[in-house]
């Protein structure tokens, strides 16, 4: 079934919602009433029908408008973009994985025809018909990773494998819950970590490296991250933390529902084939306070998980100054009842 | 004493000469003349007769330290003026330099930090670098915001160099970069900065 791609905004006036159905496909990341950090890792395989895991690579009705916006984003910063040199045939990998996921997945939006290195690529929503050399980065308007990931939702980074660690090599970042490529690039995966508090001490990024040092091509993995956000914005980076940092002030009880968003990045973990690097998909979904409550037992269990959160989790993901006000107004929803285990709506 | 538990900033191991290498190079800034100095011992005639020392004095000046190290009678000495003249030389040798060249850097952590982006630059593998700190403390910090780098930060926070934000210094470093982060301290109430602490002497 063809979606019906929105035109909205993620800046300025901030028309973003979602429908109705996508509330029900949203990633809720949450499997009980309580979080703490773990490694928290599975296997990416699909998941059911009408959910945010029915392919491997997620289309929904926000594209249109993601990818306006990171063009936005793009023209008044084309740093978010960066791939170091070593990293083109990581950039072919990531290339063909997102054009062949996006084509199988969304056949009646994408297709990929392919004769021998003869590529033809046709993006319908975007009104894109493009011919290349797959391998020749002259046949493309610019370089590959850039070109597909202008046309894919989430941010999208590129580890590459070498020393037994994994570096940060090249990525495009226009929808980052507070971290800079620009800065980060170039940094193996303990550096990269480093501001994350808690997790260290805890082995957490000991045991995950290890785990991904050894992943394999055609069985990609996937774990859940989450934030809060104020407006539906996807660009919070820290490079215009001064512009959107004064939202995290704005909230006040008669606007939580509408301005409080939980944010959740379902990131998936895919070993290429050429080049032996890692694509680190960070899909981003975003969804307010009006619609979260919307579905019961979500209604219950974000107070809950907000409440059992450790004080430096509260400050590392920045709700200090609006936590409370959103407890209290989600209270209002949350009757005390048990909820069922796992993620999904009931 | 240097903060410890950053993981991301780079680990000064100290100024271990490695006998075996061909040539060596030493860039020193300042206090860094003492790294090489006090291992005057391991400096045997062949290893000076290998070796290529570019100083710059900064706060040292007048100290001597510039004499001490050409006394040493390595190879080649050159004493730079500032640390831009030192980097510029330093690039002109590394273009040249063969296999088993060994570069020994010592100093303030943001000379450090701006000599490995040269290495860096031309192929060297970071962990191959030998490094050693000295003297202040004072960081070398990129705004993230204006993408401008602030030299010898003594206090947090401090107004940007370029854009004049008041940053917050963060224990997040960035070898490519050669500095450590600074992101606007009052972004979310403008206005609302606390004083400043000198915390890098």
């Amino acid at each position: 079934m063809a979606i019906a791609f929105k035109q909205e905004t993620f800046r300025d006036d901030f028309s973003y919602r979602n429908s109705a159905e996508n509330i029900r496909r949203f990633p809720f990341p949450f499997d009980r009433d309580e979080y703490m950090y773990a490694v928290n890792m599975e296997p990416h395989v699909k998941g059911q029908k009408g959910t945010a895991f029915e392919n491997l690579i997620d289309i929904d009705e926000h594209y249109v408008a993601e990818m306006r916006d990171r063009a936005l984003v793009l023209k008044e910063d084309p740093l978010r973009y960066q791939a170091l040199p070593h990293m083109m045939a990581a950039q072919w990998d990531t290339l063909e994985l997102l054009m062949e996921e996006q084509a199988v997945g969304f056949p009646e939006h994408f297709t990929l025809a392919r004769n021998g290195d003869q590529w033809r690529w046709i993006n319908r929503p975007l009104g894109i018909d493009d011919t290349f050399t797959f391998g020749d980065r002259s046949t493309l308007p610019c370089e590959p990773l850039e070109y597909i990931t202008r046309q894919a939702q989430g941010d999208f980074c590129i580890v590459d494998q070498r020393d037994g660690n994994l570096w940060m090599d090249a990525g495009m970042v226009t929808t980052q819950a507070d971290w800079s490529l620009d800065f980060d690039i170039g940094m193996n995966f303990m550096e990269w970590h480093g501001p994350v508090p808690l997790a260290h001490q805890m082995g957490v990024f000991d045991r995950a490296l290890k785990f991904l040092l050894n992943l394999q091509q055609g069985k990609p993995t996937r774990r859940f991250n989450w934030t809060m956000t104020i407006n539906p914005r996807l660009d919070t980076s820290p490079e215009n933390y001064h512009k959107w940092g004064p939202d995290r002030a704005t909230v006040t009880t008669g606007n939580v529902g509408d301005k409080v968003h939980l944010r959740v990045e379902v990131q998936s973990l895919w070993r290429l084939p050429r080049s032996n690097a890692i694509l680190f998909v960070i899909r981003c979904y975003l969804m307010n306070m009006n619609e979260l409550v919307t579905v019961p037992k979500w209604a219950r269990r974000f107070p809950r998980v907000l409440r059992t959160l450790p004080p430096e989790l509260i400050d590392y993901k920045g709700l200090t100054r609006y936590r409370q006000t959103t407890i209290d107004w989600l209270s209002k929803f949350d009757d005390g009842e048990p909820t069922s285990p796992g993620t999904f709506p009931d | 004493m240097l903060v410890e538990g950053i993981k991301s900033r780079p680990v000064y191991m100290g100024l271990s000469i490695q006998p075996r290498a061909r040539r060596h190079i030493f860039a020193l800034e300042g206090e860094g003349a003492h790294a090489l100095l006090d291992r005057k011992a391991a400096l045997d005639s062949t290893a000076l007769s290998r070796s290529e020392i570019l100083y710059a004095p900064r706060g040292s000046q007048g100290k001597g330290n510039d004499e001490a190290l050409r006394a040493l009678g390595a190879d080649m000495f050159f004493a730079a003026p500032t640390i831009a003249t030192l980097l510029f030389r330093l690039r002109g040798t590394l273009t040249t330099a063969h296999m088993g060249t060994r570069l020994y850097i010592a100093g303030t952590e943001g000379f450090i930090g701006q000599a490995m982006i040269v290495a860096l630059d031309h192929g060297m593998d970071h962990a191959s670098v030998i490094t050693e700190h000295r003297g202040s403390l004072a960081r070398r910090v990129q705004c993230v915001h204006c993408k401008g780098v602030t030299e010898d930060v003594t206090h947090s926070p401090f107004p940007c160099g370029h854009c004049g934000l008041p940053l917050l210094v963060r224990d997040h470093y960035s070898r490519r970069l050669g500095a450590f982060q600074g992101v606007n301290i009052d972004a979310e109430e403008p206005g609302s900065a606390p004083d400043p602490e000198e915390l890098f002497l």
